[in-house]
Parts: C-alpha cells; structure tokens; sequence
C-alpha cells in the first residue's frame, strides 16, 4: 500500500488534534505517513502520540529555517518527499497556513489540490461544503498527487497505534524558500480556552452583546461548558473582541459539536462559517432573526437575563 | 514604486449562488457580480503604498467580459491603468490554471509588490498569493493587517492563530491582505468620470503564450463529480423567555449529554 503524507501541525511540544483527525483519513487512502517540520529537537517530542494515532512512518524534517521562514519551506520539504515516496496522497488541515502550502505544492508537483475538505472517500473523492453551506460538492483530483486541505472535526481520530518508524529527512533550502523572514511573534493572551477551529463546543457573541465589557459574558458561558470564544463580523468589527475569533466567511470555519449563537442575526457570511455544527442553539430577543432556521433550541429572550442564568445552571449542573 | 492589485469578481455573497449543470462550474450569470471583498481593501492598501512613495498602480484581473465593471471600479477608486486577461479558453479554471495565467500576466508587467486578497469569497481557495509567490520565485508575504515598506524591504503584521507575526522580504514581493486593514474609499464622482478615460489592456491566452489545453476546465487539475443542494435543517424547538429560558436551554443540553 502506498504512503499517505500527513504535515503535522503542532505547538507546545505537542500535535493538534487536527493532525490526529488527518491521520484517521490517510488511513481510508493508504498508509499514514506523518511528516513533521520544525526547529532542531522538535519532533522527538511528538513521535510517540503520532504513533498512537496510527502513524506507520514518521519523517522527521528539523531546522532553523522551518521556523524562522514562511511557509515555502514547508512546501519545500513536502515536494521533496512527493518526489522521494510517490506517495497516493498528501493531506493537510485546511488553516490558513496548510492551504497555503497545499497551493505552493501543488504547483511544485504538477498536482491538483482540494480545500476544506470536509469528508472523503477512498477512491479520493473529498466532498466539500460551498456557497456559505448551500451546497454540497464531491470533487477529485485530476493530476498529479492528489493533495486535500482537510477542515479540523471532519474526522474522527484513530486510536489504533501505528508502526511509527522513524527516518530523518535532510532539509535543504532554496534560497527562494527563505525569502520571508519571521522577525517577530508576538502572543496575544490566549489563556487556556480551546483553540477555536479545534474546540469541542463553541459560544460565540454578536453586535446584541452591546460593547467589548459585556464579552465578559460569554467568556463566563464558554468557561463554564469548556469552550472557545467566537464572535461575528460586527463584533470584531467594533473592536469588541479579536479578530482571531471572528467566525464566517471572512473569519474561521468551526465545526464542532456544540455552537451557541448569542445575539447573532445568522447573515449568509456568518452562517459560512459555523452552519456544519453538529447542534446548535440560540440565544436572541428577536423572533424573526434567520439564525433561529438553524437552531436545534433556540430561546427568544434577552441575552443579558438567559445567558447569566444558563452559566449558573451548567455551573451548578456540573458540581 | 509600480504596484499591480489584483481584483476578482465574484458571484455576490448576499445573493443565490449556484453552480451550472452542465459543466459543474460556477454559475456567473446566475448571481449578482460584486467585486471581491478583500480585494477592495487590496486596492486601497496599493493607493495608500501610491501615496505614501509615488508610483502607479495597475490593476489586474481574470475573468469574463462582465469582469471590465469590478476594473472600472478599481480605477474609479484610483488605481491608473487595467489589465484585463480574458480569454474563452480559461473558463472553468481552477487555482493552479489560475496561477498560471496570473503569473504569465504578471510577467508582462513591471513591479515592486504585487497585492492580492487573502482569499475570494467565491472559490475560497485561500492560496493565491502563495502560489503567485511560489510561480516567480518571489516572497508572498501572506495575512497582512498591516503593511509597511522601507527602502527596498516590505514588511508586515501577520496575523496569527494566537497573536501576529512581524515578517519581512525584499522587494519585489507579493502581499495578501485581510479586510482589518484597511477601510476601501468609495469612487467620488471625478474617480468615476476618469475612470472611463484610464487604459485597460486586455491579454487572451495567445498573448501570453499558454496553450488552452494547459488551463480552462480543459487543463483542470480539479473536477466537480456532481453536486447537490444541502437540505434544509430541520428547525428544532423554539421557546420565548419567561423568566427561566436559561434553565431550559441548560436543561437541553443535559438531553443532549453535552453538560
Ligand atoms: C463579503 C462579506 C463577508 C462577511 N464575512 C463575515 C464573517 O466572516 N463573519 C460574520 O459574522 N459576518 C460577516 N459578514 C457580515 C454579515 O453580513 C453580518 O453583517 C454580520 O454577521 C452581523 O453580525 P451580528 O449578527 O452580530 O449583528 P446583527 O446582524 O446586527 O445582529 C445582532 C443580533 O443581536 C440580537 N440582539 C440585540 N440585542 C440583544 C439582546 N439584548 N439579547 C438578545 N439578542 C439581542 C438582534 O436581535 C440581532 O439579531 C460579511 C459580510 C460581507 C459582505
Ligand atoms: N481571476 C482572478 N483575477 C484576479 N485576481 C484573482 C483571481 N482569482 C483570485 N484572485 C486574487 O487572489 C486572491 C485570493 O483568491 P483565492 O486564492 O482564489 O481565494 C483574491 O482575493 C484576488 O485578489
């Protein structure tokens, strides 16, 4: 059976889940091979939870360059493995970073790639989800090495431990692939909520929650259910909450099992970016609001007085 | 400094977009055509990089003839000369024939810095700029909410899952651009007069030396299989607030097994 290449995502020293999720779908295509990219002594860290989530290989790519450069390198390292392994497909997460070294690739290697990708057959047919969710397109690719840009919660994880061999890759760049230099990073607090795409359950605020103090709600909400912070376009807009986590068409897509909607209208744009939620459910004074067509509860009441109430009650529901 | 934009125009968001049947490709005619979000805020990041060091700025877009309005527009906002690559042949194009044209346009002209969108409402490939990158050997400074440039070095802001990054190339680079940053100046009325008079060129697949096998739905890298409209969501229950509509929705959730 051929390789399937998965680039690993990971921070802290440990894989997204994401990568996990990846792994699960290279194994519907062939063998999941994970390929990590990182600074010197970045991988030995990772090798045992790839194992664990079926990894038959591991290529390990170290150095400097992976991570003082932008993305080319990535692509780089990939191309030479596509050119190495002949592998059946390459997968990445559909971030914005992973679709843009699905693109660089795929010029690289002559092939096809897919975005947001939110299931996928054997036979390589990946289905995606167009027009703000409207509707649902199955496409393959027709040259080269397929590559899919996976979206984060497609996939199941696989607990089912692979071979997890190891080989070291040797990385040597182009001096295109270093032209643009990271000179800086700079955190802002992220404290220890879920990342967004990631995250099991999602509330997310809107232009009802009124100013950037009130988001203090639906932090407290998010805090009491373990979740992520999500806002819509009007509520970055303002500057009420980062842009990080604007959720929709212009923001990230979230898809996970829980998403709450406070004080959010439910506009096409926004609507893109969460409509494959597994459940969801509304919170908002106005009856009419067309995000109530999407809920599976809704309540039509002011935020200020149901969302309090519910964090009490999952708080005290919970202890 | 030459700057060239590029701008897309794509089916509105706000309005019922479709795909066609018989080739599986966007529906164009089926929606109103807007220009691509993003890329008016391209557009004013290149008139303000036009302000702040000199030079000119030529816009260049792909697509079918109705592609000339998102143009107009463009030089109405400003921007001085059009380049329009429009050729039959590239109709059902995906991202890697996309590039290609791009790129082989982009080689008919001189610039500094190239500015995209981050991505396009429509296709949402989100990889443009990278690819553009990738094609003519150039840096794509990707995700910009802030540009900057110095002398011969471009940098920008990036942002980031967690935070940004600072990063920086020399010229000649491509930049995408997130809409944060910037807000797009509308065409005043002059803009829109002058604009009839500024030139556009228009490029086919001939002028730029790609056979129609290599793009088009002809040289696709991507297929369409079939589609079908999502169905609709069965609406569950609504309940209007009556003092206790947050113990409800808690109650809820524990039918769900979520708390
Ligand atoms: C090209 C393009 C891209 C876009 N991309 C995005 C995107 O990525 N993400 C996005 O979200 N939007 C996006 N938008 C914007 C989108 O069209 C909407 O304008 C936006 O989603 C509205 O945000 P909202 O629902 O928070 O605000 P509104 O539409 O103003 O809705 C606020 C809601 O809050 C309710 N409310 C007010 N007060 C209370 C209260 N006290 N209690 C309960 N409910 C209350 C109101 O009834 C209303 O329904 C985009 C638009 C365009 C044109
Ligand atoms: N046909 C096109 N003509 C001009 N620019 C384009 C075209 N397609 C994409 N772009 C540019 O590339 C950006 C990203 O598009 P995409 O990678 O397709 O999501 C857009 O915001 C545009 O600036």
């Amino acid at each position: 059976m051929s390789e399937v290449l998965v680039l690993v995502e990971h921070a802290d020293g440990t894989p997204k889940k994401v990568t996990f999720e990846l792994l699960a779908a290279a194994a519907l295509l062939g063998e999941p091979a994970a390929v990590v990219t990182g600074g010197p002594g970045s991988g030995a860290g990772l090798v045992e939870s790839l194992t664990a989530h079926g990894a038959q290989k591991i290529y390990l790519a170290e150095s400097p360059d992976l991570e003082d450069y932008l993305v080319a390198p990535k692509a780089e390292v990939l191309a030479g493995l596509v050119a190495d392994k002949a592998p059946a497909a390459v997968l990445l997460a559909a971030t914005g970073e992973g679709k843009e070294i699905a693109g660089r690739l795929a010029v690289r290697t002559g092939s096809g790639f897919l975005t947001d990708v939110v299931d996928l057959t054997a036979d390589g047919v990946g289905t995606q989800s167009i027009f703000g969710g409207g509707i649902t397109v199955h496409s393959r690719v027709r040259a080269g090495t397929p590559i899919f840009a996976i979206r984060p919660n497609a996939f199941a994880p696989l607990e089912q431990a692979g071979a997890g061999v190891q080989e070291n890759v040797e990385v040597t760049l182009s001096a295109a692939a270093k032209s643009a230099r990271v000179v800086d990073r700079q955190v802002e607090a992220k404290g220890d909520r879920p990342e967004l795409t990631e995250a099991q359950i999602v509330v997310s605020g809107g232009r009802g929650v009124g100013s950037a103090d009130n988001f203090s709600l639906i932090e407290a909400l998010a805090d009491s259910l373990d979740a992520a912070v999500g806002a819509s376009r009007a509520a970055t807009d303002a500057g009420w909450y980062p842009h990080q986590h604007q959720v929709g068409q212009t923001g990230v897509t979230v898809s996970p099992q829980l998403y709450v909607a406070v004080g959010i209208s439910g506009a096409i744009q926004h609507r893109a970016g969460m409509q494959t939620s597994k459940t969801i459910v509304v919170v908002n004074k106005d009856p009419e609001a067309p995000i109530f067509e999407l809920a599976d509860y809704g309540v039509v009441g002011d935020l200020f007085t149901v969302v309090p109430q519910l964090t009490d009650e999952i708080t005290k529901r919970k202890s | 400094m030459k700057i060239v934009v590029l701008v897309k125009q794509v089916p509105d968001t706000w309005s019922d977009r479709k795909l066609r049947e018989d080739d599986r490709t966007v529906d164009r005619d089926a929606a109103d055509a807007v220009f691509n979000e993003m890329d008016e805020h391209g557009v004013e990041e290149a008139l303000k990089l036009k302000e702040a060091h000199g030079g000119e700025v030529t816009v260049l877009s792909m697509g079918p003839e109705r592609a000339t309005e998102t143009i107009r527009k463009a030089l109405a906002m400003g921007a001085d000369a059009a380049v329009h690559v429009s050729d039959e042949a590239l109709h059902g194009s995906c991202a890697v024939g996309t590039s290609a044209a791009l790129a082989a346009a982009l080689r008919t002209l001189e610039f500094d810095v190239v500015i995209v969108g981050t991505e396009a409402s429509d296709a949402r490939v989100g990889a443009l700029g990278a690819m553009l990158g990738e094609r003519l050997e150039i840096p794509a400074l990707t995700g910009a909410r802030s540009v900057t440039i110095e002398g011969t070095t471009a940098r920008i802001e990036r942002q980031v899952d967690a935070g940004f990054q600072t990063v920086e190339a020399d010229l000649p680079v491509v930049i995408s651009v997130i809409e944060k940053i910037n807000e797009p100046r509308y065409p005043s009325f002059k803009g829109i007069m002058a604009a009839k008079k500024k030139p556009v060129q228009t490029l086919s697949l001939a002028d730029l030396g790609l056979e129609p096998s290599t793009v088009g739905l002809a040289g696709a890298t991507t297929e369409v299989v079939d589609f079908a409209p999502r169905p609709p969501k069965q609406q569950g229950e609504i309940i209007t607030d009556d003092g206790s509509g947050g113990v409800k929705l808690a109650e809820f959730l524990a039918t769900q097994k979520i708390i």
